[in-house]
């Protein structure tokens, strides 16, 4: 059974560890994946703890029905404080970890302390063992993992782990399973670093009883059948993520040298359409893969076609590497986007944040701000390919003085760069934005400024707003679990009615990471996909539990609200430039200059995206200052919090 | 004619939905280590080929089963385990080539794909259809058809070769 899975507390410092089961209370109350880690982080890290110290729970999860018989609940989630943000630290990948963990009968791992050499962990079949990782430490992501299978014996096994910026802290180190699958955000590699903790590896062949087997296989080929109609999913599972890009860049809403325009000009080579090519070219027709049990497959496959790593094997380019190594820094070049994924995926560090704090630095290059003596004689401008790709190199190995500042994060290298390098730096909570240019959709303005990890597109965007879906359609959605009789409005440009559907997305999407589903099988990209209804019956048939959609949609608000008491803890406060729920002053002051007619001219009007900011808040039952009213924490049974229940 | 299941490993993406739904379908749980179908996965060249079942016509399993436990369906002509003369040697285990023939650690028993008695929940799940269940004939005419295409384009690719000297 899911409610047989066991939660592991491992102390690296002691090596002791001790298994728990988690119970039904428990789950009622949180279901389990990022929100019982969310849970699990508020009550276990010392309030004001250094992100890096010892004391810093890092909480690794698969969803409650992960590896069960409900599709694409493939996810993997670690929590701990962000180092990057010192704020809220989570991380979510695909991939086959997570349903391995589970059939070696774990949901939830919180590893704290740290070990005194490096070590990875070994968990099979409700073992837990520390194993020695001297022969392990300074190798790739990819090289690490086939190198345990071999040391194991078992070419089955999985393994969450870090690649050399892990090794180095790098604040925006991530998570690596498989060839690119990234538990990406807010630096969960370096705090994998910081233990001395290389790698997590699992294997089991433990039975998942499922409470109603074959109830559970017809829902679940209905479930896939909505997924895989949609025709985003369909355009998902040949082109991959790009044609999200490709769409956007059409239309302007792709931040392109930094932040100076919307849109990237001469984008051809990196068009989805040409890294599809490349894909047919050098794997064949059938070169889409995908996670644990999905049958969306947006993954593409590839082999590097020129360069110094022609040749090599990778999957991708997402969505982010083609902004991170693509429009923000205003490279053209296909070679380039797919060798700075190559790259990223081998250190093991977020794409995203990296691309964004290098296109930073070539802004501030281009201004003077820094110069050829901060780059050890680097010409880092825009469209300098060979500049971008050694940056990469230089931040994950800290070389020079500029790499070491970079891969600091944001607002430390900001503090020690001086000047006015902050005010060009596109940033929420500390961490960069994605290269989607939120100029002239004030809701996923809002959802950016608001995000419980920092700037973030996964927690709360209402990515249908930009359909012009009629109202009609939007209030079914909208409406329901719980009835909302406010304004919506079909128009992205619009600011009415736009913070219900940012609250009602992340509740959402908070659902789909307690269950760990996959965002595209739900209300993300397609209006038609799972959400609260269908929730209940895939939870009845694999594990017996019962819950009605509004139980869900309230332990998804009860999980938010204690990502919110944590942040709060930890210092936000609202309109904080570096800690609060705001955004950089481009946003309201420089208008877009490139794109569709709708969107020249567009930017985010200051009084207006206060008062959504306010009416956000008001949704939720947090005061002004965005902090949860006594009457809300009781109501969500937080009142009580920490309540330490396992 | 009898079906039987043809794997396209091109098409397969390496979700192991077949494993899952397999194990569900035949055990009510889950869990690949009792999936009839397994993928076999080379993931640092994204390779994956899933193993089934081949139900072969002079299967070794069968020849090599000192009780004669296994026999063949007369209705769908899958080779099957008869648990009551089956004495757990592990024989067919160990002499089946495509390690088809697996073994049940909690049951002590020796389990194989059965086609889910005639609607195979692998090939009913796989949107790629990288496994489908069909009869010989057919399999042999896609085969003539893929084996004539890529002999067409050698050829023309020699031609232009040739035109080139």
């Amino acid at each position: 059974m899911a409610l047989d899975r066991k939660i592991a507390y491992i102390d690296l410092s002691t090596g002791k560890t001790e298994i728990k089961p988690i119970p039904l209370e428990v789950r009622k109350k949180f279901i389990g994946g990022r929100g019982l880690d969310a849970y699990l982080l508020y009550n276990n890290a010392p309030e004001g703890c250094d992100p890096l110290s010892p004391e810093n729970p890092l909480i690794v999860s698969g969803g409650f029905l992960t590896a069960t018989c409900a599709s694409a609940t493939a996810r993997t989630h670690f929590m701990a404080k962000s180092p990057l943000t010192g704020l809220l630290g989570s991380a979510n990948m695909g991939g086959f970890f997570a349903p391995e963990l589970a059939w070696a009968g774990f949901h939830h791992l919180v590893i704290t302390g740290k070990a005194e050499k490096p070590i990875y962990l070994w968990i099979h079949n409700g073992q837990i063992e520390i194993r020695d990782a001297a022969k392990l430490w300074g190798r790739t992501t990819t090289d690490t993992q086939w190198a345990i299978r071999d040391e194991l014996g078992d070419q089955e096994v999985k393994s969450a782990v870090i690649g050399q910026a892990g090794e180095n802290l790098v604040r925006y180190a991530n998570v690596m399973t498989g060839i690119k699958n990234a538990g990406g955000r807010t630096g969960m590699g370096c705090v994998m670093g910081s233990k001395n903790l290389k790698a997590i590896a699992t294997r089991g062949t433990m039975d998942i009883k499922i409470a109603h087997p074959l109830e559970a296989l017809e829902f679940n080929k209905k479930f896939i059948e909505q997924i895989t109609t949609a025709k985003v999913n369909k355009t998902q599972g040949t082109l991959g993520t790009p044609f999200i890009w490709g769409a956007t860049n059409s239309w302007g809403g792709i931040r392109t040298r930094n932040f100076q325009f919307n849109q990237m000009e001469n984008a051809d080579e990196i068009e989805p359409e040409a890294i599809d090519d490349i894909a047919t070219k050098t794997i064949g027709p059938h070169h889409m893969t995908g996670c644990f049990g999905c049958q969306v497959h947006c993954r593409a496959q590839y082999k590097i076609p020129s360069g110094p790593y022609a040749g090599k094997y990778g999957e991708g380019p997402e969505y982010t590497s083609l902004g991170a190594f693509g429009g923000e820094p205003d490279c053209k070049s296909a070679e380039t986007v797919l060798t700075g994924n190559h790259l990223v995926n081998q250190y093991g560090v977020d794409n995203l944040e990296i691309g964004s704090i290098i296109s930073w630095a070539m802004e501030l290059y281009e201004l003077g701000i820094i110069t050829n003596k901060e780059t050890d004689g680097l010409e880092l401008r825009f469209g300098n390919d060979e500049a971008l790709l050694e940056m990469v190199h230089r931040i994950c190995t800290r070389k020079g003085w500029l790499g070491d500042v970079l891969a600091e994060g944001g607002i430390p290298a900001a503090q020690k760069i001086g000047k006015n390098s902050f005010d060009y730096l596109i940033q929420v909570k500390g961490m960069s934005n994605l290269h989607s240019d939120e100029r002239g959709t004030p809701a996923l303005a809002l959802n950016v400024a608001t995000a419980s990890r920092g700037s973030d597109h996964l927690r709360s965007r209402p990515a249908i707003d930009l359909y012009h879906l009629p109202e009609s359609v939007l209030r079914k959605i909208y409406g329901s679990p719980v009835p909302y009789d406010g304004p919506l409005s079909s128009d992205h440009m619009e600011y009415i009615g736009k913070a219900w559907e940012v609250f009602w997305q992340e509740n959402c999407y908070m659902a789909v990471d307690c269950l760990g589903i996959c965002k595209y099988h739900t209300v993300f990209l397609g209006a038609t996909l799972p959400n609260f209804e269908d929730w209940p019956k895939a939870i009845y048939y694999n594990t017996g539990l019962e819950f009605t959609p509004k139980e869900i949609w309230d332990v998804a608000e009860r999980c938010n609200n204690i990502e919110r008491l944590f942040n709060l803890r930890e210092g936000l406060t609202r309109n904080d430039l570096v800690k609060g729920d705001t955004l950089n002053h481009r946003y309201f002051d420089e208008p877009c200059r490139r794109g569709a007619p709708d969107i020249i001219g567009a930017k985010i009007d200051r009084d207006k995206f206060k008062i959504m900011v306010d009416e956000f808040y008001k949704h939720h039952g947090w005061d002004n200052d965005g902090v949860p009213t006594a009457e809300t924490l009781k109501r969500l049974g937080l009142d009580k919090e920490p309540t330490h229940l396992l | 004619m009898e079906k039987f299941l043809t794997v396209n490993s091109d098409k397969c993406t390496g979700c192991r939905l077949c494993e899952l739904v397999c194990s569900v379908m035949h055990e009510g749980v889950s869990n690949p280590a009792k999936s009839r179908i397994q993928v076999v996965k080379w993931e640092d060249e994204g390779r994956y080929i899933p193993m089934i079942c081949q139900q072969c016509e002079d299967a070794p399993c069968q020849s090599v089963c000192p009780v004669g436990a296994i026999s063949r369906d007369k209705e769908f002509g899958f080779l099957k385990v008869d648990y009551d003369v089956c004495i757990g040697c592990r024989l067919c285990v160990s002499i089946c080539p495509f390690g088809a023939m697996n073994y049940n650690k909690t049951t002590r028993k020796v389990f194989k794909c059965d086609l889910c008695g005639g609607d195979p929940q692998c090939v009913r799940f796989c949107e790629a259809n990288a496994i489908e269940f069909v009869t010989a004939d057919v399999v042999s005419s896609l085969k003539k058809r893929e084996g004539a295409t890529r002999q067409s384009a050698a050829s023309k690719q020699s031609l232009v070769i040739w035109e080139h000297v």
